[in-house]
């Protein structure tokens, strides 16, 4: 019998209809491959008897003739989602011991179409980094590397683990959320696909907040299919969250057509960026003639805001996380450490609970948000996001949807030295201005570079517009070819 | 515009996080090397623009002022450091 981790979410739905194996043989097979790759550290929390537990409901449910849309298919969760009874920590120290009492609309959602949870994945903390580095359970690796070498390489962040366990082959699929980038850069540097959907597609009730004007949640998955698979499932109406829209979710995979014949495609001058590598320079070009090829138009346009994009996040950002880890003081749950008063068990219990970027972050959104500062910054910050906004409606007047490159580079290797925090941020450059006009990205695999790692392409569309990215991400996959799973080492 | 070391320490008590002089230093670095590269936003003019503070036009959605959940005190502290009796249990706070 072949490997069923092999298998794509929508492989193993055909499998599991077609009785050639039961959810539990799935699970059981994803739960020894977990165990065989601890190496990789992607998985905080693991849960095989839950996994087995539900995977037995499935069956059940499998032979009644009532597989709802996602029955046995067994799925990682990202640590950031309050799942009942399983640990949440947004791999920080200060959520030590923390069991939610209570889930995740978006994971309610998963686990209400049938599927199954193997776990909780790594992240960094409070999904604040670009490589997973920043988790207090420590760093994530690649399941990736370069041809020949046997360096350890970052899987991206912050969704590191969720990236690196859908690459490796120890989840079918997994949940991710994306404040600014956390969801497509860590897809593009393992070679899989992940989705941000439109601010407000789906609920952030029972996801640990960061930035809540920015946070979103979407799917990591093997292939585009599985990822509109997903986020049919994770998308929904709450009326747990104000932000949540008004919209029916549509069937994702039925604009699975492959045709974008007449399409517009803009390619956005501003993004060709000083000192971007000449692979990725080339693999951008390779899109833009895949998408000409299939029958799209490409069209030149300019978002002249992007230069400001970065800057202004890194005011919203943490302004926004400052106000909400405010929570964390050592009286309602997690980590207390005991001080001579209140004020001082507070300020220990902070100091021991966070982490150094974390920390940085939140002293950042103190000041700019403190008396004198909020005009000069945080205002201005949410004036630039209008006309950031501004930008991508004109030229949506005249494209379909726009292709840029996913990453300025490759994975690159884990405990590189970066002492500027400003460098570490440029990791963010393509993928932020999406965030912060609320509009929905695609990272799509596209080939390799010369050293054999993965790239990516983005695209981003209109408001609510998911359909055109899926019907043209498939496309790209389409003509990059499903890259094969990676060479396994761990 | 830069920040100095009493800059970060009183920022960081507003903040409510102990820090060391040493990290109260090195903090102050990493602090300024992102308040300089944000001064980029300086050359944009934003006269008459107004913040954004929603992604799509909508209505703020409200719901019906009645009790839909609670009663279950216990599970509100289930996690708490330290409870008695269902309360939040901190250090003495008034004289």
């Amino acid at each position: 019998m072949t490997d069923l981790t092999s298998l794509t979410i929508a492989e193993a739905r055909e499998g599991l209809a077609k009785k050639e194996f039961t959810a539990t043989e799935l699970t059981t097979s994803y739960i020894t491959a977990i165990d065989g790759a601890n190496e990789l550290n992607a998985y905080v929390t693991k849960t095989p008897e839950k996994a087995l537990e539900m995977a037995k409901a499935s069956d059940e449910r499998i032979a009644k003739g009532e597989a709802r849309p996602l029955e046995g298919i067994p799925l990682g969760i990202k640590d950031l989602y309050c799942t009942k009874g399983v640990g949440a920590y947004a791999c920080s120290h200060i959520l030590d011991g923390f069991t939610p009492e209570y889930e995740s609309t978006v994971t309610q959602n998963l686990w209400d179409d049938g599927a199954v949870m193997l776990g909780k994945l790594a992240m960094d903390e409070f999904a604040m980094g670009s490589t997973t580095e920043t988790s207090y359970f420590g760093p994530v690796k690649n399941p990736w590397r370069a041809e020949g070498e046997s360096i350890d390489r970052v899987p991206g962040g912050s969704s590191g683990g969720s990236a690196a366990a859908v690459a490796a082959r120890i989840c079918a699929g997994a949940t991710a959320s994306d404040t600014g980038g956390s969801i497509r850069q860590p897809a593009a540097f393992t070679g899989t696909v992940g989705i941000k959907p439109t601010y407000g597609r789906c609920s952030r009730w029972g996801m640990i907040a960061f930035a809540s004007s920015l946070d979103q949640a979407g799917p990591i998955a093997r292939t585009v299919r599985d990822a509109a698979i997903m986020m049919k499932s994770m998308a929904s109406v709450d009326a747990k969250d104000t932000t949540s829209v008004d919209l029916p979710v549509p069937d994702y995979e039925a604009a699975l057509t492959g045709d974008i014949k007449g399409m517009k495609v803009g390619i956005p001058k501003e993004y060709r960026v000083d000192g971007m590598p000449e692979e990725v320079e080339a693999n951008w070009q390779q899109g833009i003639d895949w998408l000409k090829a299939a029958g799209a138009e490409i069209v030149d346009i300019s978002l002249p805001m992007t230069k400001y994009a970065l800057p202004a996040y890194y005011i919203v950002a943490p302004a926004e996380a400052s106000s909400n880890l405010a929570r964390y003081d050592g009286v309602k749950y997690g980590l207390r450490v005991n001080g001579n008063d209140i004020i001082d068990m507070y300020e220990k219990t902070r100091a021991a609970g966070f982490g150094s970027e974390v920390k940085r972050r939140i002293l950042i959104g103190t000041y700019v948000l403190s008396a004198g500062y909020y005009d000069a910054y945080y205002l201005r910050a949410q004036k630039i996001r209008s006309l950031i906004k501004q930008d991508f409606e004109k030229a949506f007047q005249s494209v379909d949807t726009i292709l840029t490159p996913a990453t300025p580079s490759a994975a690159f290797e884990l405990n590189k030295e970066i002492t500027d925090p400003v460098e570490m941020y440029l990791n963010d450059i393509f993928t932020v201005t999406v965030n912060m006009a609320g509009l929905p990205g695609i990272s799509v695999p596209s080939g390799k570079n010369g050293q054999g790692l993965p790239m990516g392409l983005q695209l981003i569309g209109k408001a609510f517009d998911e359909e055109t990215l899926f019907r043209t991400a498939g496309v790209l996959e389409d003509a990059a070819g499903i890259l094969e799973a990676p060479t396994k080492w761990w | 515009m830069s920040i100095d070391k009493d800059t970060v320490k009183r920022v960081a008590r507003l903040a409510r996080l102990s820090v060391t002089e040493e990290e109260a230093e090195s903090l102050k670095g990493e602090l300024n090397s992102i308040l300089n590269w944000v001064e980029l936003l300086n050359e944009v003019d934003v006269d008459g623009v107004n913040p954004m503070t929603s992604v799509v036009t909508q209505k703020m959605k409200k719901r019906d002022d009645v009790v839909t959940d609670g009663n279950y005190a216990d599970r509100v502290v289930s996690n708490a450091p330290a409870s008695e009796d269902n309360y939040f249990m901190v250090p003495k706070v008034i004289e």
